[in-house]
């Protein structure tokens, strides 16, 4: 498939004559996903995991191949190995609160790196200050990456937990997630991987990395709102206490007691979001069928062509690894004294859509020592014309605002 | 929106990039921050009150052109006016860049903020005019 036959299935570039530009924030959805919804509730919808009757065991089922489907789309070796939650930032909570809570003493060390999302690091700050352990970070170089001394020193015998983003959705560098756990393991401690902004665009294959935790959201690589994966390793998660308490998740409850439902459903409290999971299964057979392949070679050509095409803008500052092999899909830049969200106004006129802000991470920001930035973050279907009309628009808002600027 | 320029116009641009009113004040009876998370948008105003009559006001501070004009040209619009004047105008802004009020008797009282009607048609950026706004009626509520 060309990438004007992909755009074929995205029923919104029919109708928004847009470039559409904030893939980091939430991608598009295919046909196929938004037809899975309807499908589902008008042929499969009944509360899954309750009734006897077959609606119900269809539904339950229709759960289930989710589940089955995302083990192997990660290579988890067990199904029941894979939590369904609403988001990344939900499954980020649930191993903060059921295994840092439960597992991090006194003096104990949480590692992260300062290109955390909001999401990896508040629930860190929480955790860590109730148990009186320390919260960490591993910093960037002027290369908008983590050096390996960073993380070598970072991570000593004290560290118990590493959360790292193995893309940062601020600034697209690809971290070396696989050298992290190496270290991490080695030191006995374990590790959490953000995935939420690596899976859209490349292949996870969590027990080659020998990842502990791995989270992402469904809606960032095309499925529904209100989906999102917990992969923990079986050892862990069977050792770690619930995070929801409901119905759905128990075994036997007595007046004052309850023992809890194995994995997967131990962790999964209360009506699930079976519409969701299903729109992720076809997200994810929609991946499949145009391959990571095809996905890195759409995505390099047009990235990398954003790159080049930004890179001659003198008017703007880059916030940008020079190495291109450590680079995903994100770029962020600002127009040199001129405010972020000016730009993605001004922007918006041309139906240029670009995120403008902190992008959730205001640690970074103030270690980089500005406010915000705008960030156009790119997938397979975007194209060399949606990189044009960014820099016709860049153009403009630079014509716009230079005659203003440091006078 | 029709015309960028209705927003971006020449007293935004100006007050925006090379505001007369961004500095520190001294003597100042009030000093108070006003910040937007989300944009990361804060500034700092700061007011010395002669009897009932705000006699200067200054701010420092960094935000987008909106909010860093906006605050610009609500100093010049309220210095010299007695608090219940100025509350007035407070409310007639507010009113105006939320589409609420299109009195032409009372978009007038509003001197120069009156650049900033084109706010209302974009709703991303309505919070960034609003700021400074909120912030003095939030110091002048204490006042009484």
């Amino acid at each position: 498939m060309n990438v004007e036959e992909i755009r074929k299935d995205f029923p919104i570039f029919e109708n928004r004559k847009i470039a559409y530009l904030d893939n980091g924030a939430t991608t598009q959805k295919p046909v196929q996903v938004i037809n899975s919804m309807k499908e589902f509730y008008e042929k499969y919808n009944a509360n899954p995991h309750r009734g006897a009757y077959t609606l119900s065991l269809e539904a339950t089922e229709i759960y289930e191949n989710a589940r089955k489907k995302v083990a192997s789309f990660i290579n988890a070796k067990h199904a029941e190995e894979i939590i369904f939650s609403k988001n990344a930032t939900e499954s980020l909570n649930l191993i903060a609160y059921s295994y840092g809570m439960e597992n991090l003493k006194k003096d104990d060390e949480v590692v992260i790196s300062i290109m955390e999302h909001h999401s990896n690091l508040v629930p860190w700050q929480k955790i860590t200050k109730v148990t009186g352990s320390k919260l960490k970070y591993m910093y960037i170089n002027d290369e908008f990456e983590i050096p390996d001394e960073e993380i070598e020193n970072k991570i000593t015998s004290k560290t118990k937990i590493v959360g790292i983003t193995h893309v940062s959705n601020s600034l697209g560098t690809i971290n070396d997630v696989k050298k992290i756990i190496k270290c991490a393991h080695k030191v006995g401690a374990i590790v959490i991987v953000d995935a939420s902004q690596s899976i859209p665009h490349m292949k996870i294959d969590v027990q080659q990395l020998d990842a502990d935790f791995l989270v992402f959201s469904g809606h960032k690589m095309l499925s529904p709102l209100g989906i999102g994966v917990l992969y923990g390793k079986k050892s862990l998660l069977e050792k770690m206490t619930p995070f929801l308490m409901g119905g759905d998740m128990i075994e036997y409850v007595y007046e004052q007691d309850t023992t809890f439902a194995p994995l997967p459903n131990k962790f999964e409290a209360g009506t699930q979001n079976v519409e969701g999971a299903y729109g992720l299964d076809v997200a994810i057979d929609y991946i499949q069928k145009i391959g990571y392949d095809k996905i890195q070679e759409i995505e390099s050509e047009v990235v990398s062509y954003a790159r080049d095409e930004l890179s001659k803008l003198e008017f703007l500052d880059l916030y940008l690894t020079p190495n291109k092999e450590n680079h995903s899909s994100v770029i962020s830049f600002n127009i040199k004294g001129v405010h972020p969200h000016d730009v993605a106004s001004i922007l918006d006129t041309e139906g240029v859509c670009v995120r403008s802000g902190n992008h959730c991470t205001q640690p970074l920001m103030r270690f980089l020592k500005i406010d915000s930035t705008c960030r156009a973050s790119f997938y397979f279907y975007n194209t060399k014309e949606d990189v044009d009309r960014l820099v016709k628009a860049l153009n403009k808002a630079y014509n716009m605002f230079k005659k203003y600027i440091n006078k | 929106m029709e015309d960028l320029t209705d927003v971006y116009n020449e007293l935004i641009m100006e007050h925006s990039m090379n505001s007369y009113n961004k500095k520190k004040l001294e003597n100042a009876d009030y000093s108070e921050i006003g910040h937007n998370p989300n944009c990361g948008d804060e500034i700092t105003l700061e007011i010395k009150m002669n009897g009932d009559i705000i006699e200067d006001m200054a701010f420092t501070g960094h935000g987008c052109a909106i909010s860093q004009a906006s605050t610009s040209i609500m100093i010049d619009t309220l210095k010299g006016k007695t608090i219940n004047e100025a509350k007035e105008i407070i409310k007639i802004f507010i009113d105006m860049i939320k589409r609420e009020t299109t009195s032409e008797d009372d978009l007038k009282k509003l001197e120069d903020a009156i650049a900033f009607k084109n706010v209302s048609n974009m709703p991303a950026r309505v919070k960034c005019a609003l700021l400074a706004w909120h912030t003095i009626e939030g110091i002048l509520n204490k006042e009484n």
